[in-house]
Order: structure tokens, then C-alpha cells, then sequence
């Protein structure tokens, strides 16, 4: 236990929690949104942000950029970033819908029990990242240096970095786009109608089948940018960093109440902070057990999480 | 259950007679046995499985069996613990409906408790026998089963296999960070089991892995003993209640926290078993034995078997081992790698065509199939 260190370092931690946070927190919404629609987990989720991943390192090396490549001029990396997200968006994207299409939908249809949903999402989950294990003979894959970590703001000895912003703010517009989009568009109203009571809202001539599919999509889209941006901040990407990483968003998830939006948000960012701290108390090394040991103390005092569960009165 | 008709009472009637299916196929017949045909069949067959070893010298057939890329007989001892730890999490995820992914941190227990105890690497310094650890780490792992069990009782089914992932996870970090678990490093000199036969050379040596097969197959047969009396008995209906409906069964005056906790108990008892004899064999463990796939594996096995089934169990976890091992050293055409390194994958694929297509498995369990024959007439018109 080293209490001065996480005085001393409180600044430093806290920053890199946010930003760590704000990833894991759009990575939570894809957890949130199929359970507050489905109650179910959808555990493939971890290979949805897996994929994206791998899309935008996949299109920066259509452009010949590798990890040792030098980092272009600011025109050519705004460039690229956008190359990257769309890239990552559209195979996140499309990942989901195959999920709910494969591993969902035919259980769906057979009013199958809970715990086969998860059982073929399992299924999903592993043949995807054991592929992409064999396909990189499971080594890590470098990601090009588009962005120098540079600082901006120094206070003490806390450093805000470039790349810290560009994170927390293209995560706080993400999220403040989609909960704009899930309480004020027709489509939106849809989704929470279906959350509430997915037999109404049948009979109200909402199409069920066909929110739930979207809900995979938008679960899909927040993991694609989730992912460019886990990319740019680790450096690194490898075939289980989706499972490593989507265990936090899940409990993330809870921690702000699942199936609520602005939960995500919260729970995102909390944990990401407290898992620094936790760090900077016991060692680098347990920086994953808390999030675990964190979940386990949540659903043991308030399994609704912090803001209750609900997607269907989202507005609250 | 529903097989076992008294042979006193003889004759078949005539509507079951007309049909294999109807009437209940391989097992109904095997019911309908008097019970000293029973048991010689039983015997007979525990006895083919004792002769496995030599399999390969059968003509014809014999040679397709075995594996090529790792012994037989090590393929066998490992076909032997996969088949324990389908026993024991069919206990967990079968019998009681509790959705334990974690399962291996239980074999993770057994295999390390052991190594404390007798490696010299360890920071005990106790260096015991193998078997005089037993005892010692069964009582741990049946511990940490309740620890998990515990604070998991509330929760939901979902939130629970969420929460046991953790738990096996954090048993993965805390050997691989942990000093006194040695991390990578791991722990050497496991002993042997003990025994020696006649001219002094010890039974359980390193260069033959057949005794420890047979070895794991007496294990097997006195889990399946124990497991299927417990399913027979008060516990297994309460369980069998608990599946079904919770609610119900706390209702109706079953102490559902006390079963869930047995079943947890049970479960991590025969998983760490596995690791007792795994670490027994092998003489040799890290941190790296135990990655999370595994579990999942082995759910894979109970559920592709049939959970809630004994025998579907057994099966499932026989094939989660026999055919990743005998695709190894088998060159892929694509990547050029071995198809070993393609067994999580190709897992992941049948769990999915399973669920889909036979949802209850290859051998299963006939209540089962009825609950999930109900649900879907319950199913809503779209």
C-alpha cells in the first residue's frame, strides 16, 4: 500500500483515468443498450471493439503507416483519423449486426432460455478473437504513432495531453449525439419503447426485430470509435484486448445501472479513475483485479447500479 | 425416473413396443434390463474403457484413433481430467442452472494448493507426498467454491457468469503477480503419485502416462457414482427445482441457498480433483496453465454433450479433448499452422450450431428437452 504515491500522483492518475474512462465508457454503451433492451449480455461485444480495432490499423496500412513510420503533418493525421474511424465504425458496425444476426436472432425466434443467449454469444465470441489469435499468430500488432503524446495544459504535476483531450471531448460529443438521438428522434422513441414493454410496443407497430438490430449497430458504432481511440492511447492492439478491456466495460455498465445511458457515461469515467488510483495504491499489476473486485462490491450493495437500471425512461 | 421400470412387472405395452424412439431408444432399453444384466453391461464396458490404452493395436481401426502428435496415453490421461471437470460443472451448470464461467480457477485451486504443499519451490518448505496433499487441497477448492458461491447467491444468471469470469480471472492474476504463487516461473518437482511394482521401478512414471489414465478413470467412475446418486437423491430434485424456477422452489419450502452452495461446493470438489491429478501427471505448473479459454471450453463440452446428462457430460468433455489433440501436428492448408492452435475457434463455431440447431445437445437430458420443447409453443407470434 503506498498512500503518499497516490497523493503525490493524484493529478497524473486522475487524467489518465478520464481518458482511460472515456473509452471504456462509449465501449459501456454497447453493453448497456442490447441489455436494456434484451436483458441479455451481449458478450460478443468485446469482439465487436476487437475488429475495429484491427479495421482502422488495417486502412492506416493501406497508406503504408506502421508503428515506425515518422508522424505525418497535422492535414494528413485528421486525414487519417477520419479514414481510421470509418473504417473501424463501419466493421464494428457490421460486426454487431452479424452477432445479432447469427447468435441472437435464431434463439429469438424459439423463445430459447437466457442462458443460451449467452452460451452462443460466447460462441461467437471466442471463434472471432481465436481467429484473429491464429490470423497474428497471437502477437501484439503496433499501431502507427499518428498522434505525439505533447502537453497542453500543465498544472503541478499533472500533464493534460493533446491526445487526452482529443479522447474525452470525441467521447463526450459521442455520447451527447446518441443520447440526443435515443430521447428526441422517432427512432429513439422506438427504442425505449421496446425496452419498456417489447409486447406494446408489437402491438403499437413498432417493429421489434428491427430495433433490436439497431440497437446492435449503435452498440456496434460507439465500440468502432471506442476502439481508433484505444489504438491511438495504448499503442498496441492484440487478439484478447477486446475481452480485457470489454470485462471494464461491463463493469462500467453496472457500476452506473445497465441499460442506462448516462449510467454508462458515469460508471466509464468512474471506474477508469479508480482504477488508477487503485494502481498508483497496490502496483501497476492490479490494475485489472480491482475493476473485477469493483464488480463484485457493486452487485453485492446496489446491483441497480448507481443510477438504476432502465433505457426505458431514459430521460431521467 | 422416467427408465426405470420395474422388470418384475415384464411386459412392454404394445404402443411403446412399435417404436424405438418412443420407447425412450438406448437408455429406455438398458432400464428395462433386469439389473444383473445391468451391471454386466456396466462392467463390461468400464472394462473396454480400462483397455483404451491399446486401442492402437487393434487392426484397421485402431491406427485412425490415436493421436499423432502427442502419445496416446497422455491423450487418454487428458481426455480423463477434461472428463472430471465436464463432471463437475455439469453438477453447477446442468443439474443446478447456475452458469459458472469460471470454472477453472477451481482446477487452477486444486493443482496450486498441491504445489504448495509438495513442490520444493515452494515458500512453505513442507515438501509432502502427493497424496498426503490431497485431502488438504479437495477442503480448499471446496472452500473457494463458497467463497464464490456466497456472495453470488442473489444474482441473476447473467450477472453470475459475469461475475465467476472474474473470479477465475482474478485467480489468473493473482498467480501471475503474486510472489509466493511464482508467476511464470511456476512451480518443479511436483511428486509422482506413489507405488512401485515389484522390481522397485515406481508406477507412476514420466515416460508412460498409462497409469495415470487408469488412475483418472477410477476417479471418473466413482464421480459418476456419487454425482448420479446426488441427482437421484434430495439434493437433485432440489436442484432440478432450483432450475426451473427459484421463486417456485423457495416457495414450496426448498432452501434454495443451501443447494446452490452444495452445488457450488460439489462442483469445485470434482474440479479440483482435476487439478490434484493434473498437477500429480505434469510434476510441472505456471501461471500459464490456466487461461481463461479453458473454462469456456469445457462449458462447451457439457453443453455440446448435453448438460444436465451424465453421460452427454462425459462425452462432451471426452471430444473437447480427444479431437483438439488429435488435430495436433496436422498442418493446416491456409496459414500452414498447426490445427491444434484452431481448436478454441472451431469450439466457438459448434457451440453456436449447437445452441441453434440441437439446443439440448448430443445425449440429452429428456427433462431438459421438454422444458425447452415448452418454451418455444410459449413463444409469442411475431
Amino acid at each position: 500500500m503506498n498512500f503518499s504515491g497516490l497523493i503525490q500522483d493524484f493529478g497524473p492518475l486522475t487524467i489518465t483515468g478520464l481518458a482511460q474512462g472515456a473509452i471504456i465508457a462509449l465501449f459501456a454503451l454497447g453493453y448497456t443498450l442490447v441489455y436494456g433492451v434484451l436483458r441479455l449480455i451481449n458478450f460478443a461485444h468485446s469482439e465487436v471493439f476487437l475488429l475495429g480495432s484491427y479495421a482502422c490499423l488495417i486502412v492506416w496500412g493501406l497508406f503504408g503507416l506502421d508503428q515506425n513510420s515518422a508522424t505525418p503533418n497535422v492535414a494528413a493525421v485528421l486525414g487519417y483519423l477520419l479514414l481510421g474511424l470509418l473504417a473501424a465504425i463501419v466493421i464494428s458496425g457490421l460486426t454487431a449486426l452479424g452477432v445479432e444476426l447469427v447468435a441472437y436472432r435464431p434463439l429469438r425466434r424459439r423463445n430459447a432460455p437466457p442462458l443460451a443467449f449467452l452460451i452462443t454469444a460466447i460462441g461467437a465470441s471466442l471463434f472471432i478473437s481465436e481467429t484473429v489469435g491464429v490470423v497474428t499468430k497471437r502477437n501484439i500488432t503496433g499501431v502507427p504513432p499518428l498522434i505525439r503524446p505533447t502537453d497542453v495544459v500543465v498544472i503541478g504535476n499533472m500533464h493534460v495531453t493533446n491526445l487526452q483531450i482529443l479522447i474525452i471531448v470525441l467521447a463526450l460529443v459521442a455520447m451527447f449525439v446518441l443520447d440526443r438521438f435515443i430521447n428526441r428522434s422517432r427512432l429513439g422513441r422506438g427504442i425505449r419503447a421496446v425496452a419498456q414493454n417489447p409486447d406494446s410496443a408489437a402491438l403499437m407497430g413498432v417493429n421489434k426485430s428491427r430495433v433490436i438490430a439497431l440497437v446492435f449497430l449503435i452498440g456496434g458504432l460507439m465500440a468502432g470509435i471506442a476502439a481508433v481511440m484505444y489504438d491511438l492511447k495504448i499503442g498496441v492492439t492484440r487478439f484478447d484486448a477486446g475481452f480485457l478491456l470489454g470485462i471494464e466495460a461491463f463493469t462500467a455498465a453496472v457500476l452506473g445501472g445497465i441499460g442506462n445511458l448516462r449510467g454508462a457515461l458515469l460508471g466509464g469515467l468512474l471506474l477508469g479513475v479508480l482504477q488508477n488510483y487503485a494502481a498508483g495504491l497496490f502496483g501497476t499489476q492490479w490494475l485489472h483485479a480491482a475493476s473485477f473486485v469493483l464488480l463484485v462490491l457493486i452487485l453485492l450493495v446496489r446491483p441497480t447500479g448507481l443510477l438504476g437500471e432502465s433505457l426505458g425512461r431514459a430521460r431521467a | 425416473m422416467t427408465t426405470t421400470e420395474s422388470p418384475a412387472t415384464g411386459a412392454v405395452p404394445e404402443a411403446e413396443k412399435k417404436n424405438w424412439r418412443t420407447s425412450g431408444g438406448v437408455r429406455g432399453w438398458f432400464g428395462r434390463q433386469h439389473w444383473a444384466v445391468r451391471t454386466a453391461l456396466s462392467i463390461v464396458f468400464a472394462v473396454l474403457a480400462f483397455l483404451l490404452p491399446y486401442v492402437g493395436d487393434v487392426p484397421v481401426i485402431g491406427p485412425q484413433i490415436v493421436t499423432q502428435g502427442i502419445d496416446w496415453p497422455s491423450a487418454l490421461f487428458n481426455i480423463s481430467y477434461y472428463v472430471l471437470l465436464a463432471l463437475g460443472l455439469n453438477v453447477v451448470v446442468g443439474f443446478a442452472g447456475l452458469l459458472d464461467l469460471g470454472y477453472v480457477g477451481f482446477f487452477a485451486v486444486g493443482a496450486y494448493t498441491v504445489a504448495m504443499l509438495t513442490s520444493p519451490d515452494s515458500v512453505l518448505h513442507t515438501e509432502w507426498a502427493w497424496l498426503a496433499s490431497i485431502p488438504i487441497a479437495l477442503a480448499i477448492t471446496m472452500v473457494s467454491g463458497l467463497i464464490l458461491g456466497w456472495p453470488t447467491l442473489r444474482l441473476r444468471g447473467d450477472y453470475l457468469a459475469i461475475v465467476t469470469l472474474g473470479f477465475a480471472e482474478i485467480i489468473r492474476i493473482f498467480a501471475t503477480s503474486s510472489e509466493t504463487l511464482r508467476g511464470d516461473r511456476g512451480f518443479s518437482d511436483i511428486p509422482h503419485p506413489p507405488g512401485s511394482y515389484a522390481d522397485g521401478k515406481p508406477i507412476f512414471g514420466v515416460a508412460d502416462a498409462t497409469p495415470y489414465y487408469w488412475l483418472g478413470l477410477s476417479v471418473i467412475i466413482l464421480v459418476i457414482f456419487g454425482v448420479r446418486n446426488l441427482d437421484r437423491s434430495r439434493v437433485g430434485r432440489s436442484w432440478l427445482a432450483i432450475r426451473e424456477d427459484e421463486e417456485a422452489a423457495e416457495i414450496m419450502g426448498v432452501r434454495t441457498i443451501k443447494y446452490k452452495l452444495w452445488a457450488f461446493a460439489i462442483g469445485a470438489f470434482i474440479g479440483g480433483l482435476g487439478g490434484v491429478m493434473f498437477a500429480g501427471q505434469q510434476g510441472f505448473m505456471n501461471s500459464q496453465t490456466f487461461i481463461l479459454q479453458f473454462s469456456i471450453l469445457v462449458l462447451a463440452g457439457v453443453v455440446m454433450g448435453g448438460s444436465g446428462n451424465i453421460f452427454g457430460a462425459i462425452l462432451g468433455g471426452a471430444l473437447i479433448s480427444y479431437i483438439p489433440d488429435r488435430l495436433r501436428g496436422i498442418e493446416d492448408p491456409i496459414f500452414h499452422t498447426d490445427l491444434f492452435g484452431f481448436r478454441f475457434a472451431i469450439f466457438g463455431l459448434v457451440i453456436i450450431a449447437i445452441m441453434i440447431f440441437r439446443p439440448q445437445g448430443i445425449i440429452p437430458s429428456r427433462r431438459r428437452a421438454m422444458e425447452l420443447k415448452d418454451r418455444e409453443k410459449e413463444v409469442a407470434p411475431q
